[in-house]
């Protein structure tokens, strides 16, 4: 199995160090309940779900870790590990759970909240702007690939947003009222 | 009895990437006499694992928008692909049971005079076919079965899973996508690994190709030492992309070398109900555009 290179998997010396808990965050925990992991606080560490778990397999992503870590309100270690990003939501995890902590969607909202605090990677952030210049993450960009669609036999453009410039309209209009629009906004270096 | 209509929702991958597979849907589901109809103006999902990751609530409003397109007309909706599925699925099961996810849904879609509303479900193709269409007819209409293809399978994740909310399959030993194969007439080849991911899913592609590609090659190997295949099948466009471009993006990274035809489920039954593999351009698959090769011919039983 590979060890990829951008995968630090020596734990730092500050790791190590005692947990201060007088400077967690009480209320991320709350925060993750809110945001689509209600389930959080039913786990008792059995680590069936980093056992099961393909991402877990080949990179330091731990996802029992990462719950634990929420637990003990380690927000800031949580929320911008940059391994956060190696759940393939395969859900794994979520069948096995022996307390239906459901850790795929208390992984997806600690993600939501990493990105509402500013922590997004830039590749992540170009494929949520392709949605909102073209209406797909994967658009049709190039002629290449209108070549292909005829080569099969079937119509240059396809009825979707391709088509209906109206679409990328709306979903402008969407992503300005929920405010994804400035979530996803390229940040000041 | 009434024609089955579906709203047919195409994605990204599917229309962009892989036509092959939108013209084997059209083929297999017009043989079957389900129609297939055109979502006028339909958009990304979006991307489950990547804007359900970024904000839950933009996910479910784009999602929901998708939805009332179909909901206007009032038919059900069918999709080739298991994250497109998981998106407008697991939206419309969420929004029916989340009454604050709804009501702020409806809150942005109001923007653009949308409104959800709950009133059609969501499938998958597999569901169709299993399901609707059925396995005795799908045999019926098998004139030229792939006898002696030696078959294996990648299930993917979100048409099963998660197993407890999507009650369709056991997502340990689940049998609904190789019953479907196996109408094909081709031999199911068992491996290891058959259930793992691809690698492709929860934005992990897009974060860092290398561990994505990673997972693939853990499926490969695996199926290698099971006595190997001649075909993948997958009812998933982004993982057949990562499983067949994905042979090409391993051997620039890793310089290995895998020959898979990889083929999505739609286009086995294609094959199998007689069609010529030109009608829906199986060579099209991006690892023969890149490789400048071809299907492997023999292997598949089509040319000698
Ligand atoms: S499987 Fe469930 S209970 Fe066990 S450690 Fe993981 S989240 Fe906690
Ligand atoms: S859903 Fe994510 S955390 Fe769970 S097993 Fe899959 S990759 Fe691991």
């Amino acid at each position: 199995m590979c060890n990829p290179q951008s995968v630090d998997i020596v734990a730092s010396a500050e790791d190590r160090s005692t947990i201060d808990i007088d400077s967690t965050d009480r209320e991320f925990v709350e925060m993750i309940k809110r945001v689509g992991g209600p389930n959080i606080q039913s786990c008792y560490q059995c680590g069936t779900c980093s056992g099961s778990c393909p991402a877990g397999a080949r990179t330091n992503y731990l996802v029992r870790l990462i719950i634990r870590k929420a637990l003990l309100g380690l927000k800031e270690e949580c929320i911008s590990a940059p391994e956060l990003w190696y759940c393939t939501t395969c859900y794994t995890c979520t069948d096995r759970c022996p307390q239906d902590v459901k850790p795929t969607d208390v992984i997806k909202a600690i993600r939501n909240i990493a990105v509402a605090e500013g922590h997004m990677l830039k590749p992540h952030q170009s494929v949520a702007l392709k949605v909102l210049e073209a209406g797909h993450a994967v658009p049709l960009d190039k002629e290449s690939w209108q070549k292909l669609r005829e080569k099969v036999g079937l119509e240059p453009v396809p009825p979707n947003a391709s088509r209906y410039h109206e679409t990328i309209e709306e979903i402008r209009k969407l992503a300005k009222k929920s405010g994804f629009d400035k979530l996803i906004a390229p940040k000041e270096e | 009895m009434a024609k089955h209509k579906f709203y047919h929702f195409l994605g990204c991958i599917i229309p962009h990437r892989y036509p092959s597979i939108e013209k084997a849907a059209r083929i297999v589901f017009e043989d079957l006499g389900l129609e297939l109809l055109d979502m006028e103006g339909a958009s990304c999902c979006p991307a489950p694992g990547v804007f359900g990751s970024f904000d839950r609530v933009t996910w479910a409003t784009i999602a929901a928008r998708n939805l009332t397109i179909a909901e206007a007309g009032g038919h059900p909706i069918t999709t080739g692909c298991n994250g497109c599925f998981a998106s407008l699925w697991d939206a419309n099961h969420e929004l029916k049971h989340d009454e604050e996810l709804m009501k702020t849904v409806n809150d942005n879609l109001a923007e653009i005079n949308r409104e959800f509303k709950g009133s059609i479900e969501v499938t998958h193709y597999v569901d169709a076919l299993y399901s609707i269409a059925g396995l005795e007819k799908i045999r019926k209409h098998v004139t030229r079965p792939l006898t002696g293809v030696r078959m294996a399978l990648h299930p993917g994740c979100h048409w099963m899973r998660p197993a407890a909310l999507k009650q369709k399959d056991n997502s340990e030993r689940p049998h609904i996508f190789r019953e479907l194969c196996e109408t094909s007439g081709a031999t199911y080849v068992p491996y290891k690994d058959e259930l793992i991911c691809c690698g492709a899913g929860g934005a992990v592609r897009t974060a860092d190709v290398k561990v994505a590609l990673d997972f693939t090659k853990q499926k490969f190997n695996s199926l290698l030492e099971a006595g190997g295949a001649d075909i993948i099948v997958t009812p998933c466009p982004f993982c057949e992309l990562q499983l067949d471009l994905g042979q090409v993006e391993i051997k620039k990274h890793f310089d290995l070398d895998y020959q898979f035809d990889i083929l999505h489920v739609v286009e086995l039954l294609a094959l199998a109900f007689g069609h010529e593999p030109e009608e829906f351009g199986l060579s099209t698959h991006l690892q023969y555009m890149q490789r400048k090769s071809e299907p492997n011919w023999e292997r598949l039983g089509l040319k000698t």
